[in-house]
């Protein structure tokens, strides 16, 4: 699709603002803000430039905030208007809610294939039988892999010459790559312009600047190879029912996150709350929250999520009425699903800061402030949890990790997010068919890994290198 | 005399760094050309400030350093055991011979005993340990040769204490058995780094005693590593003064103690409070030990020195050696251009104080009447409270921490409180701030009750009594800015806006003599006693009337500590505050304090005019405590 049709379409279609997405943004905007408190506060900004003189942190934040913003591109909602039956008649709407991604992807969404076919292959692989009519007028009925309707169109029909396929895989590849080596160079002359501007001192983190322009360097370059192949082939091939299993992965990419982060909401507040006053205040107070946490995480938690979610799907069955398309029924079951995990997982968190709110209640600071008579209130949030803030947030990065894989196990064994969505549970659930086939289906699950090990392992890294940094014993080395 | 046993000739040794601007790395210069000799039965001292390398030091001779050091040049000889061996350069040894040479020739004592002992063994096993693999013991012959070491540092039940895990044992016995681990290899050189500063007093003493008798039984040569010129002065035979990674001055104790001959080791012994001249503040050395890499090119001490000239930023200064040496090793020298320049010598005479203000006939500001403490045992669980709730619960018996201890303190008046660590001292100045619960008692304050049974006191009460802390390292918040620390006091007591604007805050800074700067800067931008300088001016931000004082300088190094109590008198002579000052450092009790109360297990055993206390100690325990005082001869 153009950038003017897609242009065109934003502004006439009605916007559709799904839970998640309003969660999403909102998230986004609070990055935004931290990302301002950090560079005003010299301290925190002293961290950070820690954590980003370690290459691994750079090229992993790099490689989230692309995920990221293939999350966010998803994350606006629309319904596209239809044609018109009559001029007069007042416009209607589409029930299909599709994103802008989407709308950027109208190719891959819309390229359907019959059923499986591999990557970069031009046949099914799948046989079908086939009339062949011989040049002697005879009529055969073979059992082969016919070609795709899609993919490889471009070549004529019938079986395809192995040189003019590798010809044409090559030409794209390499036009893919020289696009996107030219688009980044753009944008690399562009960045070198902003430093100028923006940083007094041009020699200041050259080693991050480095490696956040190699890894861009290296996406914009995969990207532009898969753009170029996505032209004629299918880059990771087809599922089941031939929808292209790499637009499938891109769409996953926000249901992780969503599942990685949303939960957050949930677990910060309770955690920190609970946590931090059961450590300060001890007594009564530090009983009954302790009474809490030790019973909520004696509980199996997925006994507990497949019951909710279960529940909860009853409930969305019943009431039909209360959702206009089957893309928000689906968000629904995803939102109580992000509650449900917050629910179960704060207990840890609370547990951390429980100890620290103990041992930080002693430190002269906060006898300090007591002696002047301060209240807790204002104690707790001026003094303690500034400073179990590191804490917070590494526990934050490691716990996106384990939702990550925890959605992907929950959709494995059923309770996870609705099967009309797109997640790496789901593709990998639906592997467990295709492993058995005859040929092996193994792309979709190859793809799915490949994406959700790159996203966790990005994850994993930037928690460690952001231990490093606020770890004070790690002074000096590097 | 005999060979050394260990020479160390020109020791350098540097930290690799990352340069903050163009991220290349640097060797920044943490040891410069450290030259030494140990003879066996000799006690050598390494004195200097924190910060100067004197741990650093020992670290490098059992080539025990952290990742980023770097040898640069220099040797570590240590003469062989058996007679006719070449010694043996340290630095140069491969790590499988240093490992034999760890523990068997060079042990090494740490300041902190709880920490250097492996909490999950029992003390026997850890020793026996150290046997086994150095003196190739059996598990048996071990366990014999574990109860005589343990007898030998003077644990009263060997078996017992070799069955013990060390949470089981006090201070005092964590550090014996430490030592008892050090000798467990028979070594010929023991490293002693600050092995009795988180000891009490009492404690010091014998721990110092012990290791000089080990000492001559089995003529080793200890290095010992402080930074306290009394135990210097009673325990070494040969000290070298460190400065900013370099030694300065170096000779036998008496001739350097009594002929300091380096401007650094004068201005030390000078800021002693024991040196002091009763109503004159303390002589003072301005600034503090440079931090690692900004160490001046020629003259390390220059930027503080007195007697500086204008020929000492041109030109390193030489070694200068003391007349009077009769053998090589008892040389005195200092590495200064000005040594024997002695007509200039006094550094900066401490000028006289303004007159106390004291006014003996006023009534007391602060009394405290029969405050008892009692901590409630530990073993509280939803168990207990639920029974509780029944009114089932059985008293847990347990004995006060702080036992019906009265007196009154006089607008303008210091009072000290003294006694070792656990004696109550901190617990009674929380339960007056009551930061802790008092049991029973009373405490008046400016003439109304803050703390009784059933007393609520009037909101503000706590504009009148503030206090401060310890350790200036742990006591401000380190994510708050200046700013935020000093006005935190006023905003929550409701004072005013102009007792905490722009000015208030500059003038406060001002008092306490820090630049008006240093309101937007973080704490850990400042050294230690400029935290302690910040710390005090919190307290002073709401002018109270009492300021209780815990042990204010004993985390401080000796300049530094002369700078706080001068400060501290400063601010007495000029506001008539109050001060409830708390400490174990009888030098600073004569100093500073009108009256003194001697404290023991909770209770006052003592109490009385400064001067008469110390020169006529009635209780047993005074005397006790005043006895193990190391005194400079």
């Amino acid at each position: 699709m153009t950038i003017h049709a897609l242009f065109s379409t934003l502004s006439q279609s009605l916007w559709v603002w799904l839970a998640t997405d309003v969660l999403l943004w909102l998230l986004f905007v609070l990055f935004l803000f931290s990302v301002v408190v950090i560079v005003r506060s010299p301290l925190q900004r002293a961290v950070w430039q820690k954590v980003f003189r370690q290459r691994l942190a750079v090229v992993s934040t790099v490689l989230l905030a692309i995920a990221a913003c293939f999350a966010l591109l998803d994350s606006i909602h629309l319904r596209e208007p239809l044609p018109r039956l009559t001029p007069e008649a007042s416009v209607r709407y589409s029930v299909e809610v599709n994103s802008v991604l989407d709308l950027i992807l109208t190719d891959l969404r819309k390229n359907h294939e019959k059923t499986y076919s591999a990557p970069l292959a031009v046949n099914l692989a799948a046989l079908e039988p086939v009339t062949v009519s011989m040049p002697d007028g005879a009529v055969e009925v073979r059992r082969e892999a016919p070609r795709l309707k899609v993919a490889g169109s471009i070549f004529p029909p019938g079986p395809v010459n192995d040189t003019t396929y590798w010809l044409d895989v090559l030409q794209r590849v390499s036009f893919g790559a020289l696009g996107g080596a030219l688009l980044f160079a753009l944008l690399w002359l562009g960045c070198l312009m902003a430093r100028r501007v923006l940083t007094s001192n041009p020699q200041s983190n050259r080693v991050a600047w480095r490696w956040v322009g190699l890894t861009l360097g290296v996406v914009f370059i995969t990207g532009g190879v898969f753009t170029g192949l996505s032209t004629n082939f299918h880059v990771f091939g087809t599922d089941k029912v031939g929808q292209d299993v790499l637009y499938q992965v891109l769409k996953s990419l926000r249901t992780a996150l969503v599942i990685g982060l949303v939960p957050t909401l949930v677990t910060l507040p309770l955690g920190i709350a609970l946590g931090l006053s059961a450590g300060y205040f001890r007594g009564k107070v530090d009983d009954v929250i302790q009474y809490i946490y030790t019973t909520v995480s004696a509980v199996p938690g997925v006994l507990l999520i497949a019951a909710s979610v279960l529940s909860i799907q009853v409930m969305i069955d019943n009431h039909p009425e209360w959702f206009a398309t089957a893309v928000e029924r689906g968000d629904i079951r995803l939102l109580a699903l992000c509650i449900i995990l917050g629910m179960t997982s704060w207990t840890g968190i609370a547990r951390l800061l429980r100890g620290e709110a103990l041992k930080m209640r002693e430190y002269d600071y906060v006898q300090a402030a007591r002696a002047f008579g301060v209240g807790a209130g204002q104690i707790l949030l001026r003094h303690v949890l500034p400073n179990v803030f590191p804490i917070i947030l590494i526990t934050l990065v490691m716990e996106f990790s384990s939702l990550v894989l925890a959605e992907a196990v929950l959709s494995y064994i059923g309770i996870g997010v609705d099967p009309t969505m797109f997640s790496f549970g789901l593709m990998i659930n639906n592997a467990r068919m295709e492993l058995s086939r005859d040929p092996v289906v193994w792309w979709s699950l190859t793809a799915a890994f490949l994406f959700m090990v790159i996203l966790v392992l990005a994850a994993n890294l930037l928690a460690d290198a952001v231990r490093d940094a606020l770890d004070p014993r790690s002074e000096g080395q590097s | 005399m005999s060979k050394p046993l260990l020479q160390v000739r020109n020791l350098s040794l540097g930290f690799a760094r990352r340069d903050e601007v163009s991220e290349s790395p640097r060797i920044v210069d943490a040891l410069s050309a450290i030259s030494f000799q140990l003879h066996a039965g000799e006690t050598l001292a390494l004195l200097g400030e924190s910060g100067c390398g004197k741990s650093l030091t020992a670290l490098a001779l059992m080539r025990l350093l952290p990742q980023q050091a770097r040898f640069q040049s220099g040797h570590v000889l240590l003469e062989s055991s058996e007679s006719g061996v070449r010694s043996e350069d340290l630095l140069r040894v491969s790590e499988d011979r240093m490992r034999q040479i760890r523990g068997r020739r060079m042990a090494m004592i740490f300041q902190e005993p709880a920490t250097s002992l492996n909490p999950v063994m029992r003390i026997g096993e850890q020793i026996n340990e150290v046997l086994r693999l150095h003196r190739g013991l059996t598990t048996a012959a071990g366990d014999a040769e574990v109860l005589a070491l343990l007898d030998q540092v003077g644990l009263p039940d060997p078996a017992r204490a070799a069955a013990a895990y060390p949470f089981e044992l006090s201070g005092g016995m964590k550090q014996r058995a430490m030592i008892a681990m050090a000798l467990a290899g028979d070594p010929d050189i023991l490293l002693a780094d600050e092995p009795t500063t988180a000891l009490d007093v009492t404690l010091q003493a014998q721990i110092l005693d012990l290791i000089r008798d080990l000492q001559q039984q089995r003529q080793m040569g200890v290095l010992l590593i402080t930074h306290d010129l009394a135990v210097v002065s009673a325990r070494a035979d040969r000290v070298a003064v460190m400065y900013a990674g370099q030694i300065v001055e170096s000779g036998p104790v008496a001739q350097v103690l009594n002929q300091p001959s380096h401007p650094y080791t004068r201005a030390l012994l000078a800021s002693l409070p024991e040196k002091a001249i009763p109503g004159k503040a303390l002589t003072q050395l301005a600034g503090r030990v440079p931090p690692l890499g900004s160490w001046p090119m020629t003259c390390r001490f220059e930027p503080r020195c007195a007697i500086r000239e204008p020929h000492c930023l041109e030109e390193s200064p030489p070694w200068v050696f003391l007349p009077g040496a009769e053998t090589p090793h008892e040389q005195h020298h200092a590495l200064c251009w000005r040594v024997g320049d002695d007509s200039t010598a006094p550094v900066d005479a401490g000028e006289p104080l303004s007159a106390s203000t004291q006014s003996t006939g006023s009534p007391p500001v602060l009394q405290v009447v029969d405050l008892s403490v009692r901590y409630e045992s530990a073993s509280k669980g939803l168990l207990y409270r639920l029974r509780q709730l029944w009114h089932r619960a059985e008293a847990l018996p347990s004995s006060p921490v702080v036992d019906a201890i009265s007196f009154d303190l006089r607008p303008g008046e210091t009072l000290a409180i003294v006694g070792e660590s656990g004696c109550g001292k901190t617990t009674t100045a929380r339960a007056i701030l009551r930061l802790i619960e008092s049991e029973s008692g009373q405490v008046i304050l400016d003439g109304k009750e803050i703390v009784g049974r059933g007393i609520r006191p009037a909101k503000g009460w706590r504009r009148d009594v503030q206090m401060v802390f310890q350790d200036p390292f742990a006591s401000l918040d380190p994510r708050q800015r200046i700013r935020q620390i000093l006005s935190e006091g006023p905003r929550a007591l409701g004072l005013s806006a102009t007792d905490y604007d722009n000015n208030a805050l500059i003038r406060l800074l001002d008092r306490v003599g820090l630049p008006p700067e240093a309101l937007n800067r973080f704490p850990h931008e400042f050294s230690g006693g400029q935290r302690q300088r910040i710390a005090i001016a919190r307290a002073l931000a709401v002018s109270p009337k009492v300021l209780i004082c815990d042990e204010p300088t004993s985390a401080l190094d000796v300049s530094v500590q002369a700078q706080i109590l001068n400060l501290l008198q400063k601010l007495q002579a000029e506001t008539g505050i109050a001060y409830l000052f708390i400490t174990h450092n009888f030098g600073v009790v004569r100093y500073l304090a009108d009256r003194v109360l001697v404290m023991q297990s909770g209770r006052v055993v003592e109490a009385g005019n400064t001067e008469q206390l110390l020169k006529n100690p009635q209780h047993a325990y005074t005397r006790a405590l005043l006895a193990s005082v190391p005194v400079l001869s």
